[in-house]
């Protein structure tokens, strides 16, 4: 039920929505929760609003502690 | 996917499952619950229980809003969409919960009833514009993920001065579950269980923030790390967890930092504010009434509340006689524990709501893992 997609905004329009791009499949969803939403910023997708960005920076981060070896 | 199959990558999943090996003291226990069914679903199709030693488990934890949607309130709608005539709307996770009678809305749907699948509260702001001769009622249910979006669509209605739409609102708080559930594992008379530490949720944060659990690592002593809904997450989440714990700390840590900061979607947290208010007390299926633990919709709004609007009563029906939702839904009790448990309750045909949604724990298991629990055997 709370599950949400990572997708690219690859247009804004209209208002207060975007159209996103994941996996080859595009849709409008609301960027009313997320305003500062721009084109190539990725947003977590809940049943049709973008409820939150993605940080890209803290997801290199966090890859890099998956990698990290037994101390 | 960017963002998606970097998180569960295999190379990836050994790595960190040789860390927990490594890192978790062969001579104790540690009872990790995570909360959401997200996290559930992640742990049953990944395999994830299977990487990890057998001193680490992890419980489910009631963190479905389909499985915690009581048989009361699944009557309420079917009501409304047999006897009143509504054309009523919700997410496609709700219409196989059943309710009383034998029904649920999937089976009220075929007795005539006019029930509609949306994806989004939009669509169903949309059904009552294009049907304006129609009573349009959106049943909304949800952690506080789906609760914005909810408010957003009344404030909509609000705004075009709708007159035929409605929302009978469901929706539920992830904190006071979680305090529920650590009250009662200091009451080991009532069948609780003990828990060492929580995966925290992973989209209900990136609305309310880290902030509003520090309150249980203070008052509880636990552990929390809050963590994304992919396997690696999950797996860094559970080594966090067991470093906390034979370190003997108790503190609130971001896993899922790319997404979550401490004070999480404040645009989100105020229209949520704007159109809802506490409800006193709400019933969980499993837990009963919690509360403080559920919101309504504010009085200036009320004529977008179904509730008013049709003059709801909720009258309490007790689930199924065997059914052991309640006591999974508490992490009590296994979905193996049950009788009807793959016999007569299956997602097809769910007797019980833990089998409902993809993310309820019996679903999960039923889907993934159910043949691990059959020895093999060399012939």
């Amino acid at each position: 039920m709370c599950l949400a997609l990572p997708a690219r905004v690859v247009a804004v329009s209209g208002v207060e929505m975007a159209t996103i791009e994941l996996g080859g499949i595009r849709k409008i969803i609301s960027i009313a929760l997320v305003p500062e939403v721009r084109v190539g910023d990725y947003v977590i997708v809940h049943v049709g609003y973008a409820i939150g960005m993605l940080d890209p920076e803290e997801a290199e981060a966090t890859l890099r502690l998956f990698a990290e070896l037994a101390a | 996917m960017k963002y998606v199959d970097e998180f569960r990558d295999r190379e990836l999943a050994s790595n960190l499952a040789a860390n927990i090996r490594g890192e978790a003291d062969a001579s104790r226990r540690y009872r990790f619950m995570e909360f959401c069914g997200g996290h559930t679903h992640a742990i049953a199709r990944y395999g994830v229980a299977d990487l990890l030693p057998p001193n680490v488990q992890m419980i489910h934890g009631p963190g479905c809003p389909v499985c915690v949607l009581p048989v009361g309130r699944v009557d309420m709608a079917i009501r409304l969409a047999l006897d009143s005539g509504v054309m009523l709307c919700t997410y496609g996770d709700v219409m196989r919960v059943p309710a009383s009678d034998g029904l649920s809305l999937i089976r009220a749907k075929a007795l005539g009833a006019d029930v509609h699948i949306v994806y989004s509260p939009l669509d169903a702001v949309k059904l009552a514009i294009d049907n304006p001769q129609r009573e349009v009622v959106f049943l909304a249910i949800g952690f506080e993920t789906t609760t914005p979006p909810s408010a957003l669509a009344i404030r909509q209605a609000a705004q075009k001065a709708l007159k035929n739409f409605s929302v009978l609102c469901c929706h539920v708080l992830t904190p006071p579950a979680i305090m529920h559930i650590l009250d009662a594992a200091e009451k080991p008379e009532e069948g609780t269980v003990a828990i060492d530490g929580f995966v925290g949720p992973a989209h209900v944060s990136v609305v309310i923030g880290s902030l509003p659990y520090e309150r249980f690592a203070a008052i509880h002593r636990k552990p929390v790390v809050i963590a994304g809904f992919e396997p690696l997450d999950v797996m860094q989440a559970i080594l966090m967890l067991v470093r906390q714990v034979n370190e003997g700390r108790a503190e609130i840590e971001n896993e899922f930092t790319r997404a979550v900061s401490r004070g999480g979607n404040t645009v989100a947290q105020a229209v949520t504010a704007e159109i809802f208010e506490l409800r006193q007390s709400f019933e969980w299926r499993g837990l009963g009434e919690v509360r403080a633990s559920a919101l309504s919709i504010r009085p200036e709004f009320e004529t977008f509340d179904a509730e008013r609007r049709f003059d709801l009563t909720y009258r309490a029906v007790p689930d199924h006689k065997q059914c052991e939702c309640g006591a999974i839904l508490r992490g009590v009790k296994k979905p193996t524990d049950c009788k009807l448990f793959g016999v007569i309750c299956t997602p097809e045909n769910p007797m019980g709501s833990c089998m409902v949604s993809s993310e309820g724990s019996c679903a999960a298991h039923y889907s993934y893992s159910r043949f691990r629990d059959i020895p093999v055997v060399a012939t």
